[in-house]
């Protein structure tokens, strides 16, 4: 089986929820990805939603963050105040997993517009959950598809902070959190530099070479000494996500997974 | 004390023009009846306020009922753009649209500040975030006992509160159950609400815990079988996931859009009669 570069992406993501995670999830990407990991290595994974479902455990993926599946297999549905409060604004997420529009080289995201604020190019949908996720969480985990559109050296708007200005802005804004800990694309994993906090490039995707991640990252991007292959997606972890998809499609009568 | 009246009575009577109408529900029980009631009765100049406008905010904005909007999530879920939103705020069509942009976890507070009888809630959030350099209340507040820096929004005060739920009973007590959303919180922190229900029954028969809103604060009921399509009602119908991916192309332009709201909304009596045409259309495809 040959995996195409969305499904290496997912599954290279996924692998970063260790068992036993409770994982705040965006809708969409990051979704699957975690989805993917509850039913291959992280069976004990707690997938909690904004809308309210904590331990969901859904049978096909979510096409909208409160769809009815989330509810029925979760351990227990909250209010939206609540999952904020109780949940995550009291430090009780291991890991934030994100998706974003724009990204900058200190993982701050964008996904509320495109030019001025005032007078917009392109209204995107805003920030939902993502500011707190991203400040709050105990570590941070985003995937987006890698392109010169989405990795920009300047963000038109930063809706949730990654590393701020880089080194240590998150400290002095006085957040808990680590931070985002991995950016994982279509062409390669980033990590953030120990120090400046600038994101990484620590591994490619199998094939890709560093010339393409070069090309389509909007600054001049750095790459790790030792710089590692991504383990190509195992027949497992394909079987499973392609499952997962066919009784996705066959549910709701369109794929999910992308669009949030 | 709830009265259970028609929907067009409940809105004629509680919902005025330059209000502001907070109609929430998180995906599911989306008040859509009521929303299509509001353009029927062309209200006008009304401030909306909801997490996540959806296509039923969609519908409002580009029938031109709203003046303002407060919200914290504007996309078609699972889909991408609402694009009559974004008409509004790119090209000011059909009229300019103001926004008071927040996050979730800045509506959520401000909604339960405002059903606990506060000026403002406190939290934190917004940290880094330019959200709070285009919108003044976005502000900073200090601990009085720590001295920690903490972010205050004001409280959610709606005018009307509108939600969709599964069931009341005859004095007006309202069920729901399944993704809650911050429905409760709308009402309690709104003057008036109103409830459109799936069905008007006898006894409840909810458990202890189960999320009840009184009858007594509540200002009307209104039955409107499957009230929330093309969103869900948990226990009673499922999402309409293909009507979300066709009104992406039915809202893409003016015309058709414009076309489509005259056909289904304007030029049908109530909400049955635009079920029935959808359901006539389902048939087609």
């Amino acid at each position: 089986m040959k995996a195409t570069t969305t499904e290496r992406m997912t599954i290279a993501s996924s692998r970063r929820l260790k068992d036993g995670d409770v994982c705040f999830v965006g809708i969409g990407l990051p979704s699957t990805a975690a989805n993917l990991a509850r039913l291959t290595h992280a069976r004990n994974v707690v997938l909690i939603y904004e809308s309210g479902p904590i331990g969901a455990k859904p049978r096909v993926l979510p096409l909208s963050v409160g769809d009815g599946d989330l509810a029925e297999t979760a351990d227990t549905v909250v209010s939206t105040p609540e999952i904020f409060r109780y949940w995550l604004q009291a430090r009780r997420i291991d890991v934030g997993f994100l998706g974003a529009a724009q990204i900058d080289r200190f993982a701050n995201i964008n996904t509320t517009v495109i030019g001025p604020y005032e007078t917009p190019k392109t209204r995107l949908p805003g920030a939902g959950g993502a500011p707190e996720i991203a400040s709050s969480a105990k570590r941070v985990l985003i995937i987006l598809r890698h392109s010169l559109r989405a990795f920009v050296s300047k963000l038109d708007f930063v809706t949730s902070i990654g590393f701020g200005e880089g080194g240590d802005h998150r400290a002095r804004l006085g957040l808990p959190g680590a931070g985002p800990q991995a950016v994982v694309t279509d062409l390669c994993s980033f990590e953030p530099d120990p120090e400046s906090r600038e994101l990484v490039v620590t591994s490619l995707q199998e094939g890709v070479t560093r010339e393409k991640v070069a090309a389509a990252t909007g600054w001049p991007v750095r790459f790790a000494q030792t710089l590692n292959t991504i383990e190509p997606p195992s027949e497992k972890e394909l079987t499973v996500l392609r499952e997962l998809q066919q009784r996705t499609m066959i549910a709701h009568g369109v794929a999910a997974g992308d669009a949030s | 004390m709830a009265e259970l009246i028609l929907l067009r009575e409940a809105i004629r009577n509680l919902v005025h023009d330059g209000d502001t109408v907070a109609m929430e529900g998180f995906t599911h029980l989306i008040p859509f009846a009521a929303a299509h009631e509001i353009i029927r009765q062309q209200k006008k100049d009304l401030t909306l306020v909801r997490m996540t406008p959806d296509v039923i905010y969609d519908q409002l904005i580009g029938m031109g009922c709203a003046r303002r909007l407060i919200f914290s999530w504007g996309g078609n879920p699972g889909v991408g753009s609402l694009h009559r939103f974004r008409d509004a705020v790119e090209n000011g069509w059909p009229h300019k649209l103001e926004i008071e942009e927040h996050s979730h976890a800045g509506l959520a507070n401000a909604y339960v500040a405002g059903a606990s009888n506060l000026p403002f809630a406190v939290m934190r959030g917004y940290a880094g975030s330019e959200l709070a350099k285009h919108n003044p209340n976005i502000r900073n507040i200090i601990c009085p006992f720590t001295g920690e820096q903490l972010i205050a929004v004001p409280s959610l005060r709606p005018d009307v509160a509108i939600i969709h739920a599964q069931k009341a009973d005859r004095k007006g007590n309202v069920l729901l159950w399944g993704i809650l959303g911050v429905q409760k919180e709308a009402v309690l922190a709104a003057r008036r609400s109103i409830v459109t229900v799936e069905e008007v029954v006898d006894d409840l028969q909810a458990s202890p815990n189960a999320c009840i809103l009184p009858g007594w604060v509540v200002s009307a009921v209104s039955e409107v079988p499957r009230g929330a399509t093309p969103s869900y009602a948990h226990g009673y119908y499922g999402r309409d996931n293909r009507f979300y991916r066709m009104w992406d192309a039915i809202s893409r332009s003016r015309e058709s859009f414009l076309a489509w709201m005259q056909a289904q909304v304007l030029g049908v009596s109530d909400f049955s009669g635009y079920l029935r045409n959808q359901m006539a259309e389902e048939v087609k495809r």
